[in-house]
């Protein structure tokens, strides 16, 4: 791995299908519980049967509440945690076949921006070293040059002139300018994937807009794929074209974003967006409506549907024992949700009147 | 970064004496090493009489005397070669020569010095030379101290065993003859020194005439050298010297060992978790609870009492100590830290991420806890030395303390024994101990509001 290569190693089969860079086939990420420090307790199924494709140049996002398990298949796709079960294919290969230099190379083709933007910036070292350590991974020896990328870098993502940041600690910077180192490295090596962990929620308000547009901007020029993982709904419509709903470590919602905003079709996600506050004044005398109750335990989720014990549209002896298959309710919208099986489009009357409502 | 730690370190008044104590002692180390040479060290700290003979024994410092009125006595040595010292060599008959020989030395002292001895080396074929050792007071009174023959070529005349002396001056039951020989009323209640000049007159009758007679006079003072000598007449200073480089060597070297590998491993255990991680504490719960000191002692006993073989074993049991368990916590706050994470999803090995991205965490806290673990470890070797686990042949500042306790220095009065090296290890703790807590400050801003 000397240079960054974009290209698969030549053992690397044909992409399955064309165009797709990222496959993730019923994927379960599962912690074991251990009794006694050993003795399998059970596990926490914080990923259970995930899929879902993601297309070159395409930005995603992935929606859900903390604790659904979205950082679970964050972390599962960045290859840091190794899946109980199920495949992560890139470019039609599974990251976790080619071993040690395989996980290596997949690495380098993808970029990681986290969410608190000190933290991710390791405190003792300047911007100069954090942006080089990526290339001395990937076996850049040369300082002058490794220097001439981080520059290029730098400039794209408006930390000019770069002199002024390069010798300086991640303290010494405002919160937008680590989040642009931040990005800085994750775009070092040239990666053809982002992985965007709520890029902008620990940021001020002032700075969101910029580093939205600034994340957007980058992947239309590399033609980034971009999974953005977030739990607030407003800043989705920034940049991904599609919107995934995550609820107890299921996709229960898959639609293109204006599709899934404007014609939710999961009960859970119409609370989703119900919940969202748009500064009107009225609202403040608005009582709104919540599921009751808490999202379920990971270690023995609910049988069925796993919003079901939450969900006032539940069809009993159906909801609460079989896992809903994704049905497509609209053209390129599936949901995970009985209600739009053909057995029950009666009792769907209740929730697509809430949904004319809004 | 550094820099500016130490400009920052450098507004503490603590850490600049600190500092220059700590210089002080190096100083001290590399002049010592340079000027007396280990091997030299070991020499002279094991040497005996051929070394030591005209040192007295016991003698407290020199500069004692800019603080007392009553001024002790330095040693007077002088020898038949001597400038000053008459000689007079004269054929009598066929087979007989007189050589004589007159000493004469300034005594202006109020104390007694603690002997006088008459070194006679002759040479001969058959029959030895014959002398006679005659004492002069500065008031003129004579006395007659010895004829001997120089029977085996050496014969040493000490005064202070001159058991015949005493009686011959009329002395109390108890007196040392020394007083008969400087006191200005010998029979007085509590006698003084006369001071003047007194004179030591060698008569010689030589036998043959290639006989030769030579000689030594030495009035062994009170008073020796800027350190004071103990029961084997030797000089403390080159102990205390010699001492310093030994105890700063052996406080670094253990420090350092213990801090940097109890840091490593406990970054190893962390880092990989599970069995590692309980094993590594399992070892230091087990570790926590062996008492030290009895292990020491036991090995020092048992085994070996070499300063290095100790050095090995407290690094050993020292790495699973406490500092495991400190390092621990801070080490599981590092790791979850997102830039971690990141790491690890750009590729960084376990290793880099170990040294490059959880030890330079730790090394603000790291630094301060060693400066201040430099002295305990001196105390140690210092404990160990004093509980007669020294190391045989190296000079150390405990063995000075251990020596000085075993000959009863503190009921003789003789402090300056145990004091020298005592406060030497003192300024050593306060001197890192004040470093330490100035870096401390300066490292953990945490620290600076209290």
């Amino acid at each position: 791995m000397t240079t960054m290569t974009q290209t698969a190693p030549s053992s690397a089969p044909m992409a399955s299908e064309k165009n797709v860079l990222l496959s993730v086939r019923n994927l379960k990420v599962w912690y074991e519980l251990r009794k006694w420090g050993f003795g399998l307790a059970g596990y926490v199924k914080a990923v259970d049967n995930v899929s879902f494709d993601l297309h070159e140049g395409e930005a995603i996002a992935i929606v859900g509440e903390s604790g659904c398990g979205k950082s679970s298949l964050m972390k599962a796709i960045l290859g840091l945690v190794r899946p109980h079960d199920g495949q992560i294919l890139y470019q039609g290969q599974d990251i976790f076949a080619g071993g040690r230099a395989g996980l290596r190379w997949y690495r380098s083709q993808v970029g990681y921006v986290q969410q608190d933007p000190f933290g991710a910036l390791p405190p003792f070292m300047s911007v100069r070293r954090i942006l080089e350590e990526p290339l001395i991974l990937i076996g850049m020896k040369n300082r002058e040059e490794r220097l001439a990328r981080i520059r290029e870098v730098m400039e794209e993502v408006k930390l000019s002139p770069p002199e002024d940041f390069l010798n300086k600690f991640p303290h010494m910077l405002s919160g937008g300018q680590q989040q642009r180192v931040v990005i800085a490295r994750a775009m070092i090596r040239n990666p053809r994937l982002m992985v965007a962990d709520e890029p902008v929620s620990m940021l001020d308000a002032s700075v969101r807009v910029e580093i939205l547009k600034l994340l957007r901007q980058i992947q239309e020029e590399h033609n980034l794929a971009v999974i953005y993982i977030t739990h607030d709904l407003s800043t989705v419509r920034y940049f991904s074209e599609r919107i995934f709903v995550m609820y107890a470590g299921k996709l229960i919602e898959k639609a293109p974003t204006d599709e899934l905003l404007w014609h939710p079709q999961h009960p859970y996600t119409l609370a989703l967006l119900n919940a969202i506050s748009d500064p009107d004044a009225s609202n403040a005398r608005k009582l709104r409506e919540v599921p009751p109750g808490e999202p379920p335990s990971l270690v023995s989720p609910p049988p069925g549907c796993r919003f079901h014990p939450r969900c006032k549209y539940r069809i009993e002896g159906v909801c609460d024992t079989e896992v809903p298959p994704e049905f497509e309710a609209r053209p390129d919208h599936f949901t995970a949700c009985w209600l739009y099986d053909e057995r029950f489009a009666d009792r769907r009357q209740a929730l697509e009147a809430d949904l004319q409502f809004d | 970064m550094l820099r500016g730690a130490l400009k920052e370190l450098l507004r503490y008044p603590s850490a600049l004496a600190g500092l220059l104590v700590i210089l002080f002692l190096v100083v001290v180390s590399i002049y010592t090493v340079i000027t007396i040479p280990y091997s030299e060290a070991i020499r002279l700290w094991r040497g005996g009489e051929e070394i030591w003979g005209d040192v007295p024994k016991l003698a407290a410092p020199a500069w004692f005397n800019h603080f007392t009125s009553k001024k002790r006595p330095l040693t007077i040595k002088l020898t038949s070669q001597d400038e000053g010292v008459e000689s007079n060599y004269a054929q009598i008959s066929d087979d007989l020569w007189v050589d004589d020989t007159t000493y004469t030395f300034d005594f202006q002292y109020d104390e007694f010095p603690q002997e006088v001895a008459v070194t006679l080396l002759g040479t001969f074929t058959e029959k030895a030379p014959y002398v006679s050792i005659v004492w002069v007071k500065p008031d003129g009174t004579e006395i007659r101290l010895a004829d001997m023959a120089v029977e085996g070529g050496k014969r040493v005349y000490r005064a202070s065993q001159d058991e015949k002396l005493g009686r011959k001056l009329k002395l109390p039951a108890n007196a040392s003859p020394l007083v008969g020989l400087f006191a200005e009323d010998p029979q007085a209640e509590d006698p003084v020194p006369m001071k003047g000049t007194y004179q030591v007159r060698l008569e010689g009758t030589l036998f043959e005439p290639d006989s030769t007679l030579q000689s030594k006079l030495v009035v062994y003072g009170t008073v020796y050298g800027w350190a004071g000598t103990d029961h084997l007449r030797r000089d403390l200073g080159i102990a205390l010297l010699w001492g310093t480089p030994v105890a700063l060597a052996f406080g670094l070297l253990a420090a350092l060992g213990t801090t940097v590998l109890t840091m490593l491993i406990s970054a190893i255990g962390v880092w990989y978790g599970g069995w590692v991680d309980a094993l590594i504490q399992r070892i230091t719960e087990v570790n926590l609870v062996l008492p030290v000191l009895p292990i020491l002692i036991m090995i020092g006993v048992f085994y070996t009492r070499s300063l290095w073989a100790m050095l090995g074993v407290i690094i050993a049991l020292s790495i699973f100590g406490a500092g495991i368990k400190t390092n621990r916590a801070i080490f599981l706050q590092v790791k979850s830290q997102p830039y971690i994470e990141a790491a690890r999803a750009y590729g960084a090995s376990d290793w880099r991420i170990i040294f490059f991205y959880m030890v330079p965490r730790i090394i603000p806290t790291i630094i301060p806890a060693l400066v201040t673990l430099i002295p305990s470890f001196v105390f140690l070797e210092a404990s160990l030395a004093v509980l007669g686990l020294g190391d045989p042949v190296l000079p150390t500042w405990g063995k000075i303390i251990n020596d000085a306790r075993d000959n009863g220095a503190l009921y003789q009065g003789l402090f300056y024994w145990v004091l020298e090296p005592s406060a030497l290890l003192m300024i050593t703790g306060i001197g890192f101990a004040m470093l330490g807590f100035s870096l401390d400050r300066v490292f953990n801003p945490r620290l600076r509001e209290l």
